[in-house]
C-alpha cells in the first residue's frame, strides 16, 4: 500500500521521556504538561486527573465535586440492568475477566439506558438548549440520527424512561444533589422544567437524562460523555460478575422459555 | 432446565434495591453493603469509597482510600505506546464505536504482558510467598503451568519486565508514593527490599507488578485485582481513542510489513 | 398499555420462535429440528438461515461464502486486525482478541458502517430510479445531506479498482449467479458519482458485498449481520503470529515515536 501514513503517534494529551538506557521505557510521563508520576500521584484526586485527561485543564472544585457525584451515581447500575446482567452471565460461567467487561460494555452501550442514550440526549441539549418550546417540539417527535445505521432505531425520547410511571427517587436525588453543586446551567433548568418536559415526552426522566444534562452542564462533548458513561458503569458489572461466579451458576437465574413453534420430537415436518 | 419459584432471583450480599410504590421495575432506593447510595453517599463519599465497597464488605479506612486513589491515577493512562491504548486508538481513529474501542483496550489489556492476567498471576504469587524471599526464589524458578488453559503459557515472571534494564523511574515513584500510605505490609516492605526482590526474578519490577502488590495490600483477591487492573487502565484508552478520531487515520502510524519466505505459493 | 404494564406482560416464561435446547434430547432452531433438518448442512447455510429464516440455493451460498474468503486479509496493520495482533502480543486469549477485533470492524471508514450505509442508500436509490427519477439527482440530493457517499472511494489505494471486485464478478459468473438490480445500480452510481464529484471515486467492496445479498432479497440489517464473520480468517493469523513473536514485540514503539503537541511542562502545586 503506497498511501502515506504517519510515522509517529500524535498527541496533545500525553508525552513520554525515555530512560537514558532504554528507549522503550518512560522515565517520565506528562499529562497535558503535568508530570504524572513525579508530581500528580500524591497531589491530585482521581477525578481531577480524569478531568485533566479528557479536558486538558484542572477542574474547579465544583466541577470536581459534580463529577465525583456522577461517578458514584453511575458506578453500579445494579443486577437488573442489562449491562450488569450480561456481565453476570459471563462471570457465572467462568469467562475471563476481560470478557465479562466486554459483555458489560456491549450491553451497556445502547440507546436503552446505555452510553448511546446519553450521547443522543446530549445532542438534544445541543439542538434544543434551554428553550422549552424547542424541547416540546423535539419530544413530541424525536428524530433519530441518520448515521451510523447499525444502531437499532431509538424507541423512546433519549433521557427518559419508556417504562416509568413517575421519576424514580434515585433519579430525583441525583438531580437534586447535582443542582446543589452546580446551581446554574442545564441541570437547574432541567429540575425547574422537569414536569413540563415529562409531560411532553409522556414518560418520566431517567438517570441517563440527568447524566446527559450534567455532562452538558460540565461542557463535555457527547462523545466524551458517552465514553465516561461506559467507563463509569463498569465497576458494578465487575463486582456483580465476581459475586455470581463465587455463588455458582446453579444459584443464577436461568429463566424458562415458551417455545412457540416447536416441531415436536420428530422434527422433520416441512414448514412453509 | 426447569425453574421453580426462586430461580429467577439474583442473590447478592452487596446490593439491595427497593421498588417505587407505583412501579416494581423502578428503584426507590439502592443500598451498597447497607449504605444508601443515592440518599446518603452522593455528595458525601468519594468514588474510591464506592469502588472499594463494591469488592469489600466494609468501607475503606482513609489510608486504604488514599492508596486506591493514588493507584487509580497511576494506572489511569498507560499511554499510547501501551498495547491496550494502541488497540483502542485503532478503534477511535477509524470511527469504530466507543464501546468497541474500550473492548479492544480490554482484550489487549487483559493478557500476561502488562495486563490483567499478569496482575492475577502476580497476586497469586504474593498470596503464596508474601515477604519470604526464599519462597519467591523457589516459585519463580518453577512457576508451573496450567495445562489446557486458554491463556498462552507465561513467558516471564509476572510483575517483572522481560525487556527491562532496571527499575524505571515511574515504577520507583509509584512504589514510593503508595508505600507512604502504609495501607498494608507488602508495599512498605518492598520499598525497603526492592533490590533483593528483583534479584529473585533477575528482572526489574513493572507498574503492573506494583499494582498487584498494592491491590494485595488493599485486601483484593487475585480475581478482584485482575478486574480492578482492567477497569482502572481504561480511561487513558478512552481519551486517546477520542483524541485520534479528529486527527484521522492518515496521521496514525500504519507501519510497514516485510513478507518473509517465498512470496507467492501455489500460484497457477 | 403503558409504563410497567408492558414489562409485566413479559415476565414469566420467555415466549420465543427462535428456538430452545432440550438437553439430552434435541434442539429446535427457528422451528426446525437442528440435527434432523441441518444434518448435512454447510455452516454458511445455517448462518444465513439464522439471519433470514430462509435457505438459499447452493450457488448463492457459494458466492456469499466467496465474499468472506476474498476479504480475509491477514495484514496486521489493518486496524481491526491490529487489535487481534495486539491481544496476541500482550498474551491475551484468542476469544478476547477476536471478539474485540470483530467489534472494532464496525468502523466508520471500513467494514460495517460503510456497508450498512451504502446498502440503505442503494435501496432508496433503486426505488427512486425505478420510479423514473434520474440517478444524478438522487446522488446530488444524497450529497446534500451527507458530505460523502460511503461505499465509494477507499481509504487506502483510493484511485485503484478494489481488487476484490473482479474476482467476485468472476465467481458469480462461474457459479451462474446473475448481476441483479442492486449491483447493477452500484456500478452505475460509481460512474455518475465520478461525474458529479469531478474526480474518480471507485466503488469499494462495501458496495458490492451488500448489493449481492440485497439482490438475493436481504435487508440492510440482514446484510450487516451476514458480514459479521467476514474478516475472522484474516484476524486469526495476526493473533497467532503475534504469539510466535516474543511478547511485546509486535508494533514496538520507542518513547520518541510519540509526538506530543500539548501544553508545556507545568507543576500541580
Amino acid at each position: 500500500m503506497s498511501d502515506n501514513f504517519g510515522e509517529v503517534f500524535h498527541s496533545h494529551i500525553w508525552e513520554e521521556k525515555a530512560e537514558p538506557d532504554n528507549p522503550f521505557t518512560a522515565a517520565a510521563c506528562y499529562c497535558r504538561g503535568y508530570d504524572v508520576y513525579g508530581d500528580l500521584l500524591s497531589k491530585a484526586t482521581y477525578i481531577e486527573y480524569l478531568y485533566l485527561l479528557f479536558k486538558g485543564e484542572r477542574p474547579t472544585q465544583e466541577v470536581a465535586a459534580a463529577l465525583q457525584l456522577l461517578a458514584i451515581a453511575l458506578a453500579n447500575p445494579g443486577p437488573r440492568d442489562p449491562s450488569v446482567h450480561a456481565a453476570m452471565a459471563a462471570g457465572v460461567g467462568g469467562s475471563p475477566a476481560a470478557s465479562v467487561l466486554m459483555a458489560a460494555l456491549a450491553s451497556g452501550a445502547g440507546s436503552y439506558g446505555g452510553g448511546r442514550e446519553v450521547l443522543l440526549a446530549m445532542q438534544a441539549w445541543i439542538d434544543c438548549g434551554t428553550n422549552l418550546e424547542n424541547w416540546q417540539r423535539y419530544l413530541s417527535s424525536p428524530q433519530a440520527p441518520s448515521r451510523p445505521l447499525f444502531w437499532p432505531q431509538t424507541e423512546h425520547a433519549p433521557g427518559f424512561d419508556p417504562h416509568g410511571v413517575t421519576c424514580s427517587t434515585i433519579v430525583t436525588q441525583t438531580l437534586q444533589q447535582l443542582c446543589r453543586i452546580l446551581p446554574d446551567g442545564q441541570l437547574n433548568w432541567l429540575a425547574k422544567e422537569q414536569p413540563a418536559l415529562e409531560k411532553a415526552a409522556g414518560i418520566p426522566l431517567a438517570m441517563t437524562g440527568v447524566v446527559a444534562a450534567a455532562f452538558t452542564n460540565l461542557d463535555f462533548s457527547p462523545a466524551e460523555a458517552e465514553m465516561l458513561t461506559l467507563l463509569w458503569r463498569l465497576p458494578g458489572a465487575a463486582a456483580h460478575a465476581l459475586e455470581q461466579w463465587q455463588r455458582g451458576f446453579r444459584q443464577f437465574p436461568f429463566f424458562s422459555l415458551d417455545l412457540e413453534n416447536d416441531p415436536g420430537v420428530t422434527g422433520l415436518k416441512e414448514k412453509t | 432446565m426447569s425453574d421453580n419459584e426462586n430461580t429467577n432471583a439474583v442473590r447478592s450480599k452487596m446490593w439491595r434495591e427497593e421498588p417505587e410504590p407505583d412501579n416494581p421495575f423502578a428503584t426507590r432506593a439502592a443500598y451498597i453493603r447497607g449504605y444508601d447510595v443515592y440518599g446518603e453517599m452522593l455528595g458525601n463519599a468519594r468514588w474510591v469509597d464506592m469502588l472499594y465497597m463494591l469488592f469489600h464488605s466494609e468501607a475503606p479506612t482513609p489510608a486504604q482510600a488514599d492508596t486506591l486513589e493514588a493507584l487509580a491515577i497511576a494506572l489511569a493512562n498507560p499511554g499510547p505506546r501501551d498495547a491496550s491504548v494502541h488497540a483502542a486508538m485503532c478503534g477511535g481513529v477509524c470511527g469504530s464505536t466507543a464501546a468497541s474501542s474500550l473492548m479492544a483496550a480490554l482484550a489487549v489489556g487483559a493478557g500476561q504482558l502488562a495486563g490483567g492476567r499478569e496482575v492475577f498471576l502476580a497476586m497469586e504469587n504474593w498470596q503464596a510467598c508474601g515477604t519470604d524471599l526464599e519462597a519467591w526464589q523457589q516459585r519463580l524458578m518453577d512457576p508451573g503451568t496450567t495445562p489446557g488453559s486458554v491463556w498462552p503459557a507465561p513467558e516471564h515472571p509476572p510483575g517483572f519486565d522481560p525487556h527491562g534494564v532496571r527499575t524505571t523511574t515511574v515504577v520507583k515513584q509509584t512504589l514510593a508514593c503508595l508505600a507512604r500510605y502504609a495501607a498494608g505490609t507488602y508495599l512498605p516492605w518492598l520499598n525497603e527490599n526492592l533490590d533483593a526482590f528483583e534479584a529473585t526474578a533477575k528482572a526489574p519490577l513493572t507498574l503492573s507488578g506494583v499494582a498487584a502488590i498494592a491491590l494485595a495490600d488493599l485486601g483484593f483477591s487475585p480475581e478482584q485485582g485482575e478486574m480492578m487492573h482492567l477497569l482502572l487502565r481504561l480511561p487513558g484508552a478512552a481519551a486517546h481513542a477520542l483524541e485520534q478520531h479528529p486527527l484521522g487515520y492518515k496521521k496514525f502510524p500504519f507501519g510497514i510489513v516485510e513478507l518473509e519466505g517465498p512470496e507467492l505459493k501455489g500460484q497457477s | 398499555m403503558s409504563g410497567p404494564d408492558i414489562l409485566k406482560t413479559f415476565e414469566g416464561p420467555m415466549r420465543t420462535k427462535v428456538g430452545a435446547c432440550f438437553p439430552g434430547e434435541r434442539t429446535v432452531f427457528r422451528g426446525y429440528d437442528l440435527h434432523a433438518e441441518f444434518k448435512h448442512a454447510e455452516w454458511i447455510d445455517l448462518y444465513i438461515f439464522s439471519i433470514t429464516g430462509r435457505r438459499l440455493t447452493p450457488i448463492q451460498l457459494k458466492v456469499l461464502q466467496g465474499i468472506w474468503v476474498y476479504t480475509s486479509y491477514p495484514d496486521p496493520r489493518l486496524w481491526n486486525n491490529r487489535v487481534a495482533a495486539m491481544a496476541g502480543s500482550a498474551r491475551g486469549t484468542g476469544a478476547q482478541g477476536l471478539g474485540a477485533a470483530i467489534a472494532t470492524s464496525e468502523a466508520a471508514i471500513y467494514g460495517r458502517q460503510p456497508e450498512i450505509t451504502v446498502a440503505d442508500f442503494l435501496i432508496r436509490a433503486l426505488k427512486r430510479t425505478e420510479a423514473g427519477e434520474s440517478l444524478e439527482q438522487v446522488i446530488r440530493q444524497e450529497l446534500g445531506i451527507h458530505k460523502r457517499l460511503l461505499g465509494y472511494g477507499r481509504p487506502v489505494a483510493t484511485l485503484d479498482v478494489d481488487e476484490r471486485i473482479p474476482v467476485t464478478l468472476d465467481l458469480m459468473q462461474h457459479e451462474g449467479v446473475e448481476i441483479g438490480p442492486h449491483l447493477k445500480l452500484a456500478f452505475e452510481v460509481e460512474r455518475v458519482l465520478s461525474e458529479v464529484a469531478g474526480r474518480p471515486l471507485p466503488m469499494t467492496y462495501s458496495a458490492m458485498v451488500v448489493s449481492i445479498p440485497m439482490d438475493m432479497g436481504f435487508s440492510p440489517l440482514e446484510c450487516y449481520l451476514y458480514m459479521q464473520p467476514c474478516f475472522i480468517a484474516g484476524m486469526i493469523p495476526c493473533y497467532l503470529e503475534a504469539l510466535e513473536r516474543p511478547e511485546g514485540a509486535t508494533f514496538v514503539m520507542r518513547c520518541d515515536r510519540l509526538e506530543y503537541d500539548g501544553p508545556a511542562h507545568r507543576s500541580w502545586d
